[in-house]
């Protein structure tokens, strides 16, 4: 919850500074919308398996909810991977946070984002070896809902992101 | 914590419905900049892509979060509630008075704005 009023926080912060790009890029010529469609979706299908892996875990299956951890894991290191060059491209063309209150904003609000699913995915790996080594008991369970809990929230963060930031940007 | 249902079905229907509805969203935008004409207004487009986002949401929260399914599904709603009651404030709030920014000016201060900006 207090996450979520730090999420509410940025992107007003981001609405409020949209339009402010000093001369610089603006939303339209900054964004590639394709390349973001396919990360939403990569997200949206990590969050699924991620559900499938949280049903294996109830069921005492440690076997199935390793794997589909596991592939929630590699689909949350795709997105993460697309958002660096993302952000690497943006930079590189001198777009960084520095060039205008637009871009700063930007930066802030889908940084703190990928800081979120790098965090994810560190306790996805952690919570995934100590199911290994420990099994599924009442314990490691309560563990794994938690983490899928963290998990599907930020795929709900990224659905107002790519709504907010990206799809309203290039409008 | 009270028991909470875990069903394949559910995770799969929440899985579709936010496929097409992010579909949905992006086809909007999609026509919308690749056609020379207007298809949509700008105004119905905005309203649009947020209410499915929303709807988006919901579905998440419901499926995949198993919102108010267990025994302390009142006080997970009540504070779900406050929490958007905290976004609307934080959010709107924002928007509403730095879109009004303009008004707060001196006589002084929207005259050299506004000789500052190029002419009409």
């Amino acid at each position: 919850m207090t996450d979520l009023v730090m999420f509410a926080a940025l992107f007003a912060t981001y609405a409020v500074l949209r339009n402010n790009s000093f001369g610089g890029p603006t939303e339209a010529s900054t964004f590639n919308i394709y390349f973001v469609f396919a990360e939403t979706l990569i997200l949206l299908t990590s969050s699924f398996t991620c559900g499938l892996a949280s049903l294996a875990a109830a069921q005492g299956n440690v076997k199935k909810t390793i794997n589909w951890f596991s592939a929630t894991f590699a689909l949350g290191l795709a997105f993460l991977v697309m958002e660096i060059t993302e952000f690497h491209r943006l930079i590189k063309t001198g777009s960084g946070p520095q060039r205008s209150a637009f871009l700063s904003s930007y930066f802030a609000l889908v940084g703190a984002h990928g800081l979120h699913i790098a965090v994810g995915l560190l306790w996805m790996a952690l919570t995934m070896v100590v199911v290994l080594r420990r099994g599924l008991t009442p314990k490691t369970n309560s563990q794994l809902q938690r983490l899928a809990l963290f998990w599907h929230f930020l795929d709900i963060v990224w659905i107002f992101i790519f709504t907010v930031v990206y799809l309203m940007g290039i409008m | 914590m009270g028991p909470i249902v875990h069903s394949m079905k559910k995770y799969l229907t929440a899985y579709l419905l936010s496929l097409l509805l992010v579909v949905i969203a992006f086809g909007l935008i999609y026509i919308h900049i690749s056609s020379a004409h207007e298809v949509f207004s700008h105004p119905f487009l905005r309203v649009a892509i947020i209410i499915l986002a929303v709807i988006q949401a919901i579905i998440q929260l419901k499926f995949f979060l198993h919102l108010g399914q267990d025994q302390s599904g009142k006080t997970n709603m009540a504070l779900i509630f406050f929490t958007l009651g905290l976004i609307l404030i934080i959010v709107v709030g924002s928007i509403w008075i730095m879109n009004h920014l303009n008004y707060n000016m001196t006589p002084q201060q929207i005259q050299d704005y506004m000789n500052s900006q190029s002419t009409f």
